[in-house]
């Protein structure tokens, strides 16, 4: 944090979906995404973590405008995302990227793994046509491919493979700015690894700035500066990672970290359970949308009625009324 | 697949082939002979060769199926791509056309126009098959550009700023190859059958034209006479329908890469 030029600058990024039942047109939205802010600097890797459906990957997304967003603003290099025209805006795509969950899905299975790396090139026109193997060649050989993989098609490769190949054809467009959506959730642990470490990697060399979305701590742990904890769509925690690991200020963050799974068998922790399902973001839990879950002692009425702001409680901000 | 490539072979190949391609009438052998040496297939009330008129009805049956399919298949991806993918009001008024279209029976159209066309030309004929053959096609790669959108690499490409056109053309029109290929074999033996059916309503193609459609309608007389008048051109329906739906599998798992 001790740069602090702000390449991204979220603020109050608001993302519903209306759901449209057979008689009624308005039912309640979902509120995926409920007021979230953040800025990630130049260079810097910025977990976000949370439970499936709490709205993380639905931020990554509607910053990169993949998503119409439904209020707040995103800034990027000094441009107001959201009131780009579309000629604009596909200007500006070569300038952040994004890399998916699914290894599986994020490749076109019709077409052939150098074309599927060349498109960014060819859409931006980076480079002249005869010079277009040879640079797909370099990106395949960067993320630790043999080049003749571009002769291929997605389903002779394996899931981290495949992953490898989605972050070729990010960085084809070489981006300051990556969106990791969860890019090692759905691999094996020992590929999650030399995944985590090629993405780690390529930040150095590249000066990138990452958003990194995971629900697991461990991986944020060795990658983000700083993360962000988010429930039901918004924002509960905020802090530089180590700190957030050593001293958790929410419950739900504690409960986060006791789930995760402890590397020392020596270690005797109190495992925090988490009783029931989370809540519908369509019809969140009045005031504070962790009460009822929460198993903090000094968990009162307030909890109930009134939403908690973000505030400052070390170097954490946590938004819970008893956090300190 | 060899029976189709068969079928195509033949009716290309047929005015070399056939001892009479033109099938005169062959007077001094007689009408109605059963199937023999000289007529593999007999002849008709005419006295016509029915191995010749099959195989010269299989020239204009296959030429008017195959090339109704192909502008109904182009017109129908066209307008399910673009209904898929651009959504919103496009989509909204092209699928409110197509359910018009689809509530007005084709066979009526068919026979309405066809009727008051005095000599209808082949062309008007096939692009008359063609345009109101697409509606039930452009429903079904709607429904799959639909799912298709939402896929990651379709996402990724809109990432990396990739035009609606080239997503529609790289990256959906490929992924619908398998439905597409599936709607133009059902759309052959369906134009065969409706070209048959037409013909033997009388509204087709004009005799002496051979079509095996029309050949049945001139032999309904003489069925139980003659039924190898009959039997043989509706044979020749049934393969033909037949051979197209297989070679329609074969080719949608040679196009997929995951097959190779």
């Amino acid at each position: 944090m001790s740069d602090h030029r702000g390449l991204l600058e979220v603020v109050d990024l608001v993302k519903h979906f209306r759901t449209t039942g057979l008689f009624r047109t308005t039912a309640s939205p979902v509120r995926a995404v409920d007021g979230v802010s953040f800025t990630i600097a130049q260079g810097e890797t910025l977990g976000l973590v949370g439970e499936s459906g709490c709205g993380k990957s639905t931020v990554g997304r509607t910053i990169l405008r993949l998503e119409e967003p439904t209020g707040g603003s995103v800034q990027f290099e000094g441009h107001d995302i959201f009131s780009l025209t579309p000629s604009e805006l596909r200007t500006l795509r070569r300038r952040m990227q994004i890399v998916f969950q699914d290894p599986y899905g994020s490749l076109n299975p019709r077409m052939r793994v150098g074309r599927a790396v060349a498109e960014g090139i060819e859409i931006h026109r980076l480079a002249p046509r005869a010079e277009i193997p040879e640079r797909v060649g370099s990106l395949l050989a960067e993320v630790g491919l043999d080049p003749d993989a571009a002769e291929r098609y997605p389903h002779e490769f394996s899931g981290g493979q495949r992953q490898r190949i989605g972050i070729a054809r990010a960085l084809a467009v070489e981006p300051v700015f990556l969106v990791c959506d969860e890019p090692v959730s759905s691999l094996d642990v020992s590929v999650q690894a030399q995944v985590v470490n090629l993405l780690a990697e390529l930040q150095r060399a590249r000066g990138l700035s990452l958003l990194f979305i995971a629900h697991d701590l461990a991986i944020v742990r060795q990658l983000a500066q700083r993360t962000l904890v988010m429930y039901l769509g918004r924002v509960v925690e905020t802090a530089p990672t180590e700190s957030l690991l050593a001293t958790p200020r929410h419950p739900y963050t504690q409960a986060l970290i006791s789930a995760a799974p402890e590397p020392d068998p020596t270690v005797t922790r109190s495992r925090i359970v988490l009783g029931g399902e989370p809540p519908s973001p369509s019809a969140p839990p009045s005031g504070c949308a962790f009460h009822p879950r929460c198993f903090h002692p000094k968990k009162d009425t307030r909890c109930q009625r009134e939403r908690p702001e973000l505030r400052q409680v070390g170097d954490s901000a946590a938004a819970c009324h008893h956090a300190e | 697949m060899l029976t189709l490539v068969g079928l195509v072979l033949i009716a290309i190949a047929a005015p070399m082939l056939l001892p009479d391609p033109l099938a005169q009438p062959d007077i001094l052998q007689g009408v109605n002979q059963p199937p023999g040496a000289k007529h593999w297939f007999g002849t008709d009330q005419l006295s016509r060769d029915v191995l010749s008129r099959v195989v010269t009805g299989a020239r204009i049956s296959l030429t008017i199926a195959f090339l109704a399919v192909a502008v109904s298949v182009t017109l129908g991806a066209m307008v399910g791509l673009v209904a898929g993918y651009w959504g919103g009001w496009v989509d909204a008024v092209l699928m409110r056309i197509v359910d018009g279209a689809l509530a007005i029976p084709r066979l009526f159209v068919l026979l309405l126009v066809v009727a008051a066309w005095e000599s209808l030309p082949l062309l008007v004929f096939i692009l008359l098959l063609g345009t109101t053959g697409w509606f039930g096609t452009s429903r079904l790669i709607r429904g799959e550009v639909l799912r298709l959108k939402q896929e990651p690499y379709v996402r990724a490409a809109e990432a990396l700023g990739a035009h609606r056109i080239r997503i529609v053309l790289r990256h959906l029109l490929p992924n619908t190859a398998g439905p597409l290929l599936v709607a133009a074999t059902l759309g052959v033996g369906n134009v065969v059958l409706l070209e048959a059916g037409l013909s033997f309503l009388g509204v087709g193609v004009r005799p002496p034209t051979p079509t095996w459609g029309g050949m049945i309608l001139d032999s309904q007389e003489i069925l139980f006479v003659a039924p190898w008048t009959s039997i043989f051109p509706g044979l020749a329906i049934v393969i033909t329908v037949l051979a197209v739906n297989l070679f329609g599998d074969a080719l949608r798992e040679a196009v997929d890469p995951r097959h190779a």
